[in-house]
């Protein structure tokens, strides 16, 4: 095993934990907004999947990568606005009357 | 130039932290969202500038068909929909990410390339995970959606056929990176990746489905960070690895949330074998008969009560009677009755399910309480209207030591002085456990479509 990958996995662990101290104390109320934002920063995966579609290699490489593109955006795009469109509706006092 | 891309990706990743931390609390929470998006937007823009990146036009091609997509997706989807919306985002990341692994393996097995070990070793994982995120979201989502039977599949043999796959992919990779371009053989390894996820899922029922989901999210989390080591790409790696610990930690939550452990809820299949003992009770039971009552007499009981608590479970979410219920409270209110909102931590099909619903409906969220502080209260209490639920409020769960749900913590709603129940029909609940609750001598039972049932409480209460 490469030095390289063994940073990489340093890194990753590292994360882990950050996340575990970040996420463990959000409300109940805020499970689902939680749930569909983490699930949009998962779209980072648009970064290698830019790369895979532009590195200009074979066909089916290519074709693979601007699938992997548009499959990321909808996570992301998707994630964030669904996320907002909840988190608008949480309010500590009701609106006037509809 | 590269030193500047990565340092982007610090930043992006530093966003996306700040973000979550602001995702705890109502208040801030927004505002982190929009943090995290940001975040995305810089890590986006980064990758623009990246040397590998030889052509554009085709990255705008799917850049611009998954943006419309997605924003469509998220613009016209039903708050009462978001169980299923959410499952599928997972399944669309952890798709990326296998298609990823598939493009760079392609590309690094022509001749001339060089695959080197540890990289292969990341794009088999990075297929494997991102396989499983796909297909078990496909069809978990296919269970919310009820396009699937949301019941639980089960069939001989089924944890070792899972048990083969697992390993058969397992042995598929270790074969590929011996000969590394056998495309056979990373075929038949993604191939089983996607059964794998179908059959993991398929057994579990539709109330288990809070824990699958954040599982589902913890893999889509684990697959980017996968991907982040086959391109050796930090911000990737963090982001995902954030990701793949809050899925982690809203799993462990749910399955305490139901006195499970994490393996009982994966291999359970729940709800699939009604109790031995069930008939007899169940018998026993129906002999006492329930309470029918009117909307009239409801009405009556919830205008004169002090104090309401109001019990929402799936059924609402089904009949999409949030604003009625709302509705109904505003009445309560307005007469000097103290409306509060019992939510338990696994009601619905995700965590938080109903209060997102409740939050649609413009109810304030301090008025949504938890099960630790509102179960204290029902003592207190003078009416409780069950909507729709049925496992979460069951007193088995408490004193009935061969019921499936035993040690499931649940709503004291027994302890109150009376007891409203909407309920469609007397269909037991989805683990197929008769509720006593409904046979005791304080519960009324008002039969109906939720919706239907909570319009016309909602006219008695405006005639009292």
């Amino acid at each position: 095993m490469s030095e390289g990958v063994v940073i990489l996995f340093v890194i990753f662990v590292l994360a882990m934990f950050v996340g575990f101290e970040v996420i463990t104390k959000v409300p109940a109320t805020l499970h689902t907004p939680l749930m569909s934002g983490s699930n949009a920063i998962s779209g980072i995966t648009i970064i290698g999947a830019m790369i895979a579609a532009g590195m200009g290699t074979t066909t089916l490489a290519t074709v693979l990568g601007v699938i992997a593109v548009a499959f990321a955006m909808i996570n992301v795009v998707g994630g964030y606005v669904v996320t907002d469109r909840m988190l608008q509706m949480f309010k500590r006092q009701p609106e006037t009357e509809r | 130039m590269d030193g500047l891309i990565q340092l982007s990706y610090l930043a992006a990743a530093s966003l996306f932290i700040i973000g979550l931390k602001r995702l705890a609390a109502p208040a801030t929470a927004r505002q982190g969202n929009f943090l995290s998006a940001v975040g995305m937007l810089i890590a986006i823009v980064a990758t623009l500038f990246d040397r590998q990146i030889l052509s554009f036009h085709w990255i705008a091609v799917g850049a611009v068909i998954g943006s419309a997509l997605g924003l469509w997706m998220a613009r016209t989807v039903k708050m009462t929909a978001m169980p299923q919306m959410v499952g599928i985002l997972n399944g669309f990341g952890g798709g990326a990410s296998l298609l990823v692994a598939a493009a760079v393996w392609h590309h690094l097995t022509q001749p001339g390339a060089v695959l080197p070990l540890d990289t292969a070793a990341s794009i088999y994982a990075s297929t494997l995970i991102g396989g499983v995120t796909l297909s078990g979201s496909i069809v978990a989502a296919g269970k919310l959606h009820e396009i699937i039977p949301g019941r639980p599949v089960l069939f001989r043999f089924q944890h070792l056929l899972n048990l083969t796959l697992l390993l058969a992919s397992a042995a598929m990779a270790i074969y590929l990176l011996i000969t590394p371009g056998h495309s056979g053989a990373f075929l038949a390894m993604t191939v089983g990746a996607l059964i794998l996820g179908v059959l993991v899922v398929i057994p579990i029922g539709g109330a288990d489905m809070p824990v699958v989901i954040c599982l589902l999210n913890s893999y889509s989390g684990l697959a980017a960070a996968t991907t982040g080591f086959v391109i050796s790409n930090h911000g990737l790696i963090i982001s995902g690895a954030l990701v793949g610990a809050s899925g982690i930690i809203l799993t462990q939550i749910m399955c305490r949330a139901m006195n499970r452990s994490f393996t009982n809820v994966l291999f359970g299949g729940f709800g699939a074998q009604v109790a031995p003992a069930g008939g007899d009770v169940s018998r026993g039971l129906a002999a006492k008969g329930v309470r029918e009552t009117s909307a009239e007499d409801a009405a009556v009981i919830l205008s004169y009560a002090r104090s309401v608590i109001i019990v929402p479970g799936y059924g609402m979410a089904v009949s999409q009677a949030q604003h009625q219920v709302r509705d109904l409270a505003d009445l309560l209110e307005k007469k000097g009755v103290q409306v509060k909102y019992a939510i338990h931590p696994v009601a619905g099909r995700m965590p938080g399910h109903m209060n997102v619903l409740l939050a649609e409906a413009n109810v304030p969220y301090p008025q949504l309480l938890d099960m630790e502080q509102i179960n204290p209260e029902f003592e207190r209490t003078d009416a409780v209207l069950v909507i729709g639920a049925n496992d979460v409020v069951n007193p088995a769960a408490r004193n009935s030591p061969t019921s499936p749900i035993y040690g499931m913590p649940i709503l004291d709603v027994d302890k109150a002085r009376h007891i409203i129940v909407l309920k469609r029909s007397m269909n037991p609940g989805f683990a197929g456990i008769e509720n006593e609750l409904f046979y005791n001598e304080k519960t009324v039972m008002l039969f109906g479509d939720a919706r239907n049932s909570l319009i016309k409480l909602a006219n008695e209460v405006k005639n009292l």
